[in-house]
């Protein structure tokens, strides 16, 4: 039996690696893109929801809340940071705003959410000093936190990869063979065939389109773009909570929040894309201006000039329910999509691979839930460099000198860390850098970029002008100065 | 892990570090040089246009030149000079240094340190520049590294933002080498670089210069494409209607300097206009046997500036280390009028005192004054760009002992 | 003949103009007496120190930087700048080195300002 996931991102990625663990099944990843995780799973605000936001009722308050219980184990069976740092939604002292604190605890204690405390002014202050005054009130809940969206797809897939299953990037779905019904196979832009016995379409931004190659129907997808700000390590400081103002009509809001290596994220914007652009992920100067207003509101200060170290904006796709669609089509029967996976989708995800590997395939096809004799359920662990102590850092350059060369300085990545990454799979400078961080730092890569760009072409055996930086048109280098 | 002891440790091997090196060396220290890329030199390695060493050693020499010389003396003094070593962590209160290098872990303990690590460009995400994400941005320095030493060019058509001497340097390096180089767009009203650049880099080469005008969005899916240029008004603020587009698929920025102070300011005192570590005339920061020299002072604009202080935080640095330091005064210095960047924050009158300072804008003539100095210095056409110095011998500086501050000011 | 410089001498830059009057220049614009020679030279015949890359042959580094040993004429700059493409060194290469002697029919040289040591393997 052979089951093919359309698209890398977090739940496509989760899903493969259940999959991969089972005995008669043979899965396959198909991803457009040249790398994995590099859609809506790397462009939002890496956070893992509490579950008190999502109204009672819908189809992702309880994915939410259940995603949120798996994530501890999640992220340590697939060594990706995870943080509860907890959060806070504050409120002036004002009755709406206060009242909107006591609904969303009502509705997260409905939905099962966990550690939901309304706290006073002392508290709030005691947890976070640097708070704006003018929020008096907090719905604080600890059981929220932060990871790295991205390490977690890619995570999943070399897990997944190392039980068989099989990975395809830089490889866009063009068409299919459909009878009686069923989809037989899919068809990649390079004209390779993959036989299917069922399909599931997590796609992003994409599930409207890649479901209609298909003559699948599902709801029409409406774009919601997020602009994000990032500042330095030096901010991390200010803070230590995801600090959310109270939700409005256009989402959760505009936040200040901590990254998992210490920097602080600012965002995000949520603007209607007008029409269907799903490339279209460019910044804006009201954007920005609009994030950085509202993080000074909340924490007074925080947007410095200095500070500020990178700009970028992410789409996610929307419906007019506002809620996920995570359907297997009445028509097409072996076609399952996974789609409008909008906020809380990360937090969702692993609840969402489970719905569908352990629940919905079982309903199409006849497969047995058994393991496979020898499955990698965990990978092992290993520490960045960046966060080990010095002892232990000198011991390991003893095993391998190539721990000893610092390539990233922002963010002390070793050669060593990098050589591991394109062997793991990195393929491009963006590959490198999601995977090891490096360049990820306050230079954003201006005294290492020539350095990892270089690597990569030794371990690739490619020329220097070969190296991309992320998808295939994105060369970095024309040709020599002196040929 | 390897336990060391020295007299001084100079981390950074740019003109800075390398000058400290040699000078520390010169008074008998032994001097420990540690840099993190393969070789010495810093950012000399890839200058390699002339217009350094006029006044550290009288001759018009190309940045390599510069530092084969510092490099020389480095050897001729014996100083021991450990490439591709990181320092992690300075523990300011052991004045130990925590190295990791290919050889292991090493704990530097010194008699005194001197901090040399320069300054950094300012990213394109620190911008906010709307738009794509695309390839083919690069900041100017990782530009010329490509071209000079890694052989590369970085792509057919460009167009540079900033007139900083890199900006201007590159819109040369890049044309003589074949690439089309459309404009320099500068958002302020006059030129960030020498005027020699300007007219030796883009008036040679028919390279437009767009005064008041910056990029305000770049558009590429992939790899560049065009840059959309809009002139700015004081506040440099997009005029509607003064808009137009660049089709380029390279974008060079040269966007200012940022001196790399950040791992140090929980321990050491910065200052916020020069945005660097606070430094008396001795080099010596806000700790006791820690100097600093170069661009992570101030972003200074000849390197023979950064060499000459580089000079003086060496030889203060093996004062300190053997013993022979005299009681240290730290007199603050405090700007008034036009005074921008200003080196140095604090005075020991027992050190000879060279000031270095920039002005906010430019003036077509003034006076710097040092009123307790009773010092005044004319100038006529000064610019930003280009530091003034004044140097006061140390005799004169016993007049000042006892004050609480001296001041630094420059009037029209 | 007549024309316009940009003068370089100090931070003004003024925008100095020169006519001939028979055997005479008339110099107009500049806002100090050194502009005057400068404009003059700079006029007739200005001259450039070239400075750029050669290819090296075996070395640890693809590159040697390079600079012409004194001013050559501005307008020669670009021809020389095909020469050199065209060449390359044997490495090893020192600092001085003379690359091309007199590069310009006038007694400029062509000299390396970058050592390059031969390229080990196992690098």
């Amino acid at each position: 039996m052979q089951i093919v996931v359309i698209g890398g991102g977090i739940c496509g990625s989760l899903i493969l690696r259940k999959l991969s663990t089972l005995r008669n099944v043979s899965a396959v990843l198909v991803e457009a893109k040249c790398d994995l995780g590099q859609g809506v799973t790397k462009a939002n605000s890496a956070i893992v929801h509490g579950g008190y936001d999502d109204p009672h009722g819908t189809v992702r308050a309880p994915l939410c809340v259940k995603g949120n219980a798996l994530f501890t184990d999640l992220c340590e069976e697939l060594n990706v940071p995870f943080k509860r740092t907890g959060s806070l939604v504050v409120a002036r002292d004002n009755p709406d705003e206060i009242k909107q604190l006591q609904e969303l605890l009502e509705n997260g204690e409905k939905n099962g959410a966990r550690g939901l405390r309304i706290i006073d002014k002392d508290e709030l202050r005691k947890i976070e000093p640097n708070l704006s005054k003018d929020y008096e009130h907090a719905l604080h809940c600890s059981s929220a936190g932060i990871t790295e969206p991205w390490m977690i797809a890619i995570a999943a897939a070399n897990i997944a990869r190392m039980n068989g299953a099989r990975v395809i990037t830089g490889d866009p779905v063009t068409g299919c063979n459909i009878s009686d019904g069923c989809v037989e196979d899919i068809i990649l832009e390079s004209g390779t065939r993959i036989p299917a016995d069922c399909v599931i379409n997590a796609t992003g931004v994409h599930y409207n389109e890649v479901a209609s190659i298909f003559g699948v129907v599902t709801p029409t997808v409406k774009l919601r773009k997020g602009q994000y700000i990032l500042l330095d390590k030096l901010a991390g400081g200010m803070i230590r909570s995801i600090i959310f103002p109270t939700p409005s009509e256009e989402g959760k809001g505009k936040l200040v929040l901590p990254t998992v290596d210490r920097g602080v994220l600012l965002g995000p914007t949520s603007e209607k894309l007008d029409s269907y652009t799903p490339d279209d992920v460019a910044t804006s100067d009201k954007g920005l201006r609009d994030v950085m207003n509202a993080a000074d509101s909340l924490v007074p200060g925080i947007s410095r000039n200095n500070w500020i170290i990178k700009s970028f904006a992410g789409l996610r796709p929307d419906t007019d329910e506002r809620d996920f669609f995570i359907k297997a089509d009445d028509r097409v029967k072996n076609f399952i999509t996974v789609g409008a996976i909008r906020s809380p989708g990360l937090t969702a995800a692993p609840a969402i691979a489970e719905l569908v590997v352990d629940e919905m395939i079982p309903q199409i096809l006849e497969f047995s839930a058994e393991p496979k004799d020898r499955i990698v359920t965990r990978l092992p662990k290993t520490e960045k460099i960046n966060e080990l102590p010095f002892k232990e850092i000198a011991r390991m350059i003893d095993d391998d000198p190539l721990h000893g060369k610092i390539v990233c300085q922002c963010n002390e990545v070793s050669e060593r860390e990098i050589i591991n990454a394109i062997r793991e799979g990195a393929r491009t400078i963006d590959g490198v850098k999601f995977r090891t961080r490096a360049g990820f730092g306050r230079c954003q890569g201006s005294f290492c970029g020539w350095r990892i760009a270089q690597i990569l072409s030794r371990e690739l055996g490619t020329e220097l002008s070969e190296v991309k930086l992320n998808e295939k048109n994105t060369w970095i280098l024309n040709g020599k100065v002196r040929p | 892990m390897k336990n060391t002891k020295t007299d001084v440790l100079v981390v950074g091997g740019g003109a800075g570090g390398m000058a400290a090196a040699v000078s520390a060396a010169k008074e008998g220290a032994h001097v420990i040089l540690l840099e993190r890329e393969d070789a010495v030199g810093g950012v000399l390695n890839q200058c390699i246009h002339n217009g350094f060493g006029l006044q550290f050693y009288q001759q018009e020499l190309t940045g390599p030149e510069f530092s084969h010389k510092l490099e020389y003396e480095l050897r001729e003094r014996d100083v021991h000079v450990v490439c591709g070593s990181y320092v992690r962590h300075i523990d300011f209160s052991s004045n130990s240094a925590y190295v990791i290098s290919p050889s292991g872990g090493e704990k530097i303990t010194a008699g005194a340190i001197v901090i040399a690590t320069g300054a950094r460009e300012r990213p394109f995400g620190a911008l906010l520049i709307p738009g794509d994400r695309p390839a083919g941005i690069f900041p100017a320095g990782l530009a010329q590294r490509y071209v000079n030493l890694e052989n590369h060019l970085p792509g057919n058509r460009a167009l540079i933002l900033g007139s900083g001497d890199i900006g201007l340097i590159m819109a040369r390096r890049l044309t003589l080498e074949g690439m089309e180089v459309v404009a320099v767009v500068e958002r302020m009203p006059y030129p960030g670089g020498l005027t020699r650049n300007v007219v030796q880099c883009l008036e040679d080469f028919g390279i437009p210069l767009l005064l008041s005008n910056t990029v305000t969005s770049v558009r590429g899916n992939g790899r560049l494409k065009s840059v959309e240029v809009s002139e700015v008004d004081e506040q440099f603020n997009p005029i509607s209607g003064k808009a137009r587009s660049f089709e380029v698929d390279t974008l060079v920025l040269s966007a200012g300097l940022i001196p790399q102070v950040e791992d140090y300011v929980r321990d050491l005192d910065t200052d916020p206009v020069n945005k660097g570590l606070s430094v008396s005339n001795t080099c010596e920061t806000s700790a006791r046997g820690i100097f600093a020299a170069g661009n992570n002072v101030a972003v200074f604009d000849l390197v023979d500036y950064v060499a000459a202080e580089g000079w003086i935080a060496g030889r203060h640095a093996a004062f300190h280390a053997l013993g022979n330091a005299g009681q240290s005064q730290r007199i603050p210095v405090v700007r008034k009028g036009m005074v921008g960047v200003l080196v140095p924050n604090m005075v020991d009158p027992n050190e000879h005192l060279r000031i270095y300072l920039r002005l906010k804008a430019p003036m077509d003539k003034g006076k710097v004054i040092v009123r307790e100095l009773e010092i005044e210095k004319d100038f006529v056409y000064g610019v930003p760009s280009e530091m003034l110095q004044l140097v006061v011998n140390k005799d004169k500086l016993d007049k000042i002992r006892d004050l609480e501050r001296l001041t630094v000011e420059v009037l029209s | 003949m007549k024309g316009h410089i940009t003068c370089t001498i100090c931070p003004v830059g003024c925008r100095i103009s020169v006519k001939k009057d028979g055997n005479e220049y008339v110099i107009e614009g500049n806002k100090c007496a050194r502009g005057k020679q400068y404009a003059i030279d700079e006029l007739i015949n200005p001259t450039r120190i070239l400075t750029t890359s050669i290819k090296v042959n075996g070395g640890a580094c693809e590159l040697a930087s390079v600079r012409t040993s004194g001013p050559i004429e501005l307008s020669i700059i670009r021809e020389k700048m095909k020469e050199i493409k065209q060449i390359s060194v044997d490495a090893p290469v020192s600092v001085g080195q003379v690359i091309v002697k007199d590069i310009d029919g006038k007694g400029v040289s062509l000299v390396a300002t970058r050592e390059v040591p031969q390229h080990t393997t196992g690098r």
